[in-house]
């Protein structure tokens, strides 16, 4: 049966490149992941190529982008097409180039998500990310996504007894993991003295949108992440002799209301728990044969909302595992190796990509010293767009 | 020393400042950063600390590194009157320094804030350090403020909702260059004060030593590849 192999990976720095092209930060972790396949001189075989984005014409003044970097590759007459799907478009991505695959559309894909954001002041950007909102609903009453976060952590506490403590605790966590991550956007440690404990702390870890204070938001980044995928059946698979294949073996994908406050939890994130069920009925496995992951951690209540949707923790039960350390590097469940959203950094558009990039470095045995999961079988990506209305699981496999 | 009839011609009226009590900071990485007056004497490490950093375009550093590079000179050899300079200072090692000066008793004129370490709000704390300064330890009513990137507009005008003064020119003139002048007052201070300003006194001793002789730092994150050492 034909299934479909990751077999390059390429990513740049997460940080501040808006001094660079948008398609030239592409076409450089797409030429990683060229080198990283071993396929450079070969590179024509990719039939098909699909990039994610979600703000190029609005804060780059850029449209046509996957055709554009088409040719900044030099891989024409590959087929490319753009996917825009929110914060998880590099999630729907590597989704699109699996299907690609699948249905014998394509035998070799090349996926890259890329953002750059920071052409524009904070509120600027936060106004593009508003503009998933619903527009007469939810922006035009001023809403936006750091908003939303913080009342859905405000609420999470009361009915769950979180505390600030439990999410300083995973802010030092993500921290930890992303220090020693060369792509991670903030490579500086914190620490519970300096963010929680400290009586400085009230200043220097400072309220964003109440509950939310600064450690608990992800930067505003820029960067790229990128994919080779080729179909395990297909002659053109000899190219690939660089590195093991990583296999994706379950894919889902979900979508929920538009509006938040048509939900009748707002707490429940449905989109979150069916998209995993497809991807885990997909793979054949259940949240207990999952080795790590990397969960959309945008505001970092979701990690905490996110890994009980998916079934690692039972629903208010995750403060414990995370006041255990069960999900740290050396737990029995380590989420966000990468560093998460929080750390490693949030490109809107690479965001997807880059979680499954993490998943391929880490079945692979590639991550850095420090970060690396002890043996793991499998890894589950799950990239959240809009506030939980469209969302993308990918689970990867060595076998 | 004896100055001359000529040199004391040159040099500005002062007030005699009281001195800034040292506080120290805990950051987000659990490093301690003790903020302190600099004294004349240590010219020699703040102008190196400085130096690098005009030839940075990114974020401005170039002009703002220049004119305090030029302010600072300016303080060391008494050619501007009533300037103030308070350094942060981590295991010694400078961090981020700012300067400000005195128009007369009741107004303050900010002059610059440089971050050497980022991503630790160090220039934020120390802003917050020489509005403290000037509003609580000097009795001033308002210090004037100008920006000149836009991580200082969005840092000081927006975070501290300062009063526009640009319809009061030339009344309300801030010296850098005649761009629009924006004052804290007082009352603004206040209702910002909990969220701003951070730091604990007395440095313990043990602390306050470390910050004694001020060390120029080995590298900056503001050009990849520098290293004191080597120069």
């Amino acid at each position: 049966m034909r299934r479909v192999a990751i077999t390059g990976i390429g990513h740049t720095i997460f940080g501040n490149l808006s001094d660079f092209d948008l398609v030239d930060v592409m076409g450089y972790a797409s030429s990683e992941a060229l080198d990283d396949a071993g396929i450079r001189k070969e590179r024509t075989i990719i039939d098909q190529v699909i990039v994610a984005n979600m703000g190029g014409c609005f804060l780059n003044h850029q449209a046509g982008i996957a055709s554009s970097l088409v040719s900044r590759l030099g891989l024409e007459p590959a087929q490319a097409e753009l996917v825009e799907n929110g914060p998880a478009s590099g999630g729907s991505a590597v989704k699109m180039g699996f299907a690609a695959i699948m249905s014998g559309l394509a035998d070799v894909v090349l996926v890259t998500g890329g953002e750059i954001m920071r052409t524009v002041p904070g509120w600027e950007g936060t106004d593009f990310v508003a503009s998933l909102l619903h527009p007469e609903a939810e922006y035009n009453y001023g809403l936006t996504l750091p908003a939303f976060g913080a009342m859905f952590t405000r609420m999470y506490m009361e009915r769950y007894g979180l505390t600030e403590r439990d999410l300083a605790l995973l802010s030092v966590k993500d921290h930890e993991n992303g220090e020693k991550n060369p792509f991670a956007h903030v490579r500086i440690p914190c620490t519970m003295e300096g963010i929680y404990e400290s009586p400085d702390a009230n200043v220097v870890n400072n309220f964003i949108a109440e509950p939310l204070r600064l450690y608990d938001m992800c930067p505003v980044s820029d960067g790229s992440a990128s994919l080779i995928m080729c179909a395990s059946d297909s002659p053109k698979m000899k190219y690939f002799k660089n590195k093991k294949p990583v296999f994706i073996v379950g894919v889902g994908s979900a979508t929920d209301t538009h509006c938040v406050h048509e939900r009748k939890d707002p707490l429940e994130l449905k989109a979150v728990s069916m998209s995993a069920e497809k991807a885990y009925k997909m793979a054949g496995v259940s949240a207990k044969d999952i080795s790590f992951a990397e969960l959309h951690d945008a505001f970092i209540i979701l990690e905490i909302a996110i890994s009980e949707e998916i079934g690692f923790f039972e629903r208010g039960k995750a403060k414990e595992a995370i006041q255990k350390g069960v999900t740290r590097i050396t737990g029995k469940l380590p989420i966000n190796t990468s560093g998460g959203l929080k750390a490693k950094g949030h490109p809107l558009g690479a965001t997807g990509v880059s979680q499954v990039h993490e998943l391929v470095k880490q079945l692979r045995g590639e991550a850095e010293k420090g970060r690396q999961v002890k043996d793991p079988k499998y890894g589950m990506a799950v990239n959240f767009g809009g506030f939980g209305n469209n969302v993308v699981t990918t689970i990867c496999s060595k076998e | 020393m004896i100055i001359d009839e000529l040199e004391k011609k040159l040099r500005p009226p002062e007030i005699l400042l009281k001195l800034y009590p040292p506080k120290v900071i805990t950051l987000a990485d659990g490093g301690k950063m003790v903020v302190r007056e600099a004294k004349r004497e240590e010219i020699g490490v703040l102008l190196e600390t400085v130096h690098p950093l005009m030839g940075v375009p990114r974020d401005f550093y170039d002009i703002v590194a220049a004119r305090m590079y030029a302010e600072l000179l300016g303080w060391f050899r008494y050619r501007v009157a009533n300037e103030f300079v308070l350094v942060g200072a981590i295991n010694g090692v400078i961090a981020g320094i700012v300067n400000s000066r005195l128009v007369d008793e009741k107004v303050g004129m900010s002059l610059h804030t440089l971050t050497i370490n980022r991503g630790l709000r160090i220039g934020a704390q120390l802003f917050a350090a020489k509005m403290e300064h000037h509003l609580e330890f000097l009795g001033q009513k308002e210090v004037w403020i100008v920006a000149e990137s836009p991580i200082g507009f969005r840092r000081w005008m927006i975070e501290y909702a300062l009063e526009n003064r640009e319809h009061l020119f030339p009344d309300t003139r801030h010296e850098l260059g005649g761009v629009p002048t924006y004052v804290l007052t007082r009352e603004l201070y206040d209702a910002v004060k909990k969220d701003k300003v951070s730091g604990q006194r007395p440095v313990p001793q043990e602390l306050l030593k470390t910050a004694d002789v001020l060390k120029a730092p080995e590298e900056y994150p503001q050009i990849p590849g520098y290293k004191r050492s080597k120069k």
